[in-house]
């Protein structure tokens, strides 16, 4: 069934089930966001972008949650929105390590889009900047990994697992030591992976990349 | 990561692998497995992670990721001279990261690792209840209270000379050798 709602007092329309999320980038509604993909049961939500303003609801709430109502009334723009977002945006930066000239996602970057998006620097001088001791990980036959370019968002473990049934990436430590690992002491993930690229693909930054020898 | 395995652990080992056949293939028997295998060797190598993946059908970097999330599991054998660095409120004030980075320094290992030979490991620990002592550290059993980084290698040389008298003595008790 379609529903019918206003968001920043344009009508749109979208099928029941959707997220408010999908509605509004398939309505060319640009609403930033990191960690959502659109076949996720149960969205992680962690990145924190994609905040908006539903009428009735005192908070702005992570848009990639919530599903799309009849009549409903959203702003994607308000004050409190954007100050969320630019929060969320300057702490990922402050764990980044921006160096984009040297970056193979330069200019098709997600972050790079966002940090447009909502004017902020790439390089924001409040806040100070924690990056992990390891650079590059290569430990996986076929795939590098920047874990100082990794915005978390779990992209490729989600979809690795939805190709393979399980995931040859996954989320390892945690709090601000959290790392994406393919935990290779063996050889046999690389099995799974054969000449699969999914995950790189997958990836919104530059934090993943298929090893040229390979 | 890679340590090589020990005579004693490959047997112990040879007994989990029997052990494991009493828990049920289930994801949720991940954790106790996990526990019952620190609980034989110390610590949880690869080769470990690698048959409990096996048991229960999941891919190893799924166990890995799991195992990382909680301290109570380790990654490396400990050290015959387990070094614990507080990172309490008190000590943490006092700086007793620069005191983790000294002994990391000298002991060119990070946090949670063993020196190869296996006779020092570092780990970093929650207050050990001698906030008045602060910064501390534990080497084996002996508290250090008032840790400067200056003291950092007079430590870890005194337990190495210690070490290498008894070494001596163990020789001139020898038969034969006197
Ligand atoms: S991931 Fe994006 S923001 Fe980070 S260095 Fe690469 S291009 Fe720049
Ligand atoms: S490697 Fe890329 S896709 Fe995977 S969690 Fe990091 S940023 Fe997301
Ligand atoms: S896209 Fe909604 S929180 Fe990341
Ligand atoms: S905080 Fe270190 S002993 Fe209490």
């Amino acid at each position: 069934m379609m529903l019918k709602l206003r968001v920043d007092n344009q009508e749109i329309e979208a099928r029941e089930g959707k997220t408010l999320l999908q509605a509004c980038l398939d309505n060319q509604i640009y609403v930033p966001n990191l960690c959502y993909l659109e076949d996720m049961e149960s969205p992680s939500a962690s990145c924190r972008m994609c905040f908006v303003e539903i009428e009735g609801t005192p908070q702005p709430v992570p848009s990639c949650t919530v599903q799309v109502k009849n009549d409903m009334v959203v702003k994607t723009d308000t004050p409190a929105v954007r100050q969320l977002q630019r929060t969320a945006l300057r702490l990922l930066l402050s764990v980044h390590d921006v160096d984009c000239k040297n970056c193979h996602a330069n200019k098709k970057c997600e972050l790079q889009n966002i940090a447009k998006f909502l004017k902020v620097g790439l390089k924001p001088k409040r806040l100070e900047r924690y990056l992990k001791e390891t650079l590059i990980d290569e430990t996986h036959p076929f795939l590098i990994h920047y874990p100082n370019r990794c915005v978390l968002c779990g992209k490729c473990v989600h979809i690795c697992r939805g190709k393979h049934g399980e995931s040859v990436l996954t989320f390892a430590r945690r709090g601000f030591d959290t790392i994406i690992s393919t935990y290779s002491a063996t050889d046999e993930s690389s099995l799974t992976c054969g000449d699969c690229d999914t995950c790189v693909k997958a990836c919104p930054v530059g934090a993943l990349a298929v090893k040229e020898s390979s | 990561m890679n340590e090589e395995l020990t005579e004693e652990e490959k047997e112990a080992l040879k007994h989990i692998a029997l052990k494991l056949e009493t828990f049920e293939k289930h994801r949720g028997n991940l954790i106790p497995i996990l526990q019952m295998v620190q609980n034989n060797l110390a610590y949880l190598p690869s080769e470990a992670l690698k048959i409990v993946a096996q048991h229960l059908g999941i891919i190893e970097s799924e166990v890995y990721g799991v195992a990382t999330f909680y301290n109570q599991f380790r990654f490396h054998p400990p050290g015959k001279y387990p070094v614990k660095v507080c990172l309490g409120t008190a000590c943490h004030v006092k700086a007793g990261d620069i005191i983790l980075e000294n002994f990391e320094r000298k002991l060119e290992i990070s946090d949670g690792e063993t020196t190869p030979d296996r006779e020092f490991s570092i780990e970093r620990v929650a207050c050990v209840g001698c906030c008045a002592l602060a910064p501390v550290a534990i080497i084996d059993e002996t508290v250090h209270g008032h840790m400067a980084p200056s003291k950092v290698e007079g430590l870890i040389l005194r337990i190495k000379l210690q070490e290498e008298i008894e070494e001596r003595e163990k020789k001139k008790n020898e038969p034969g050798q006197s």
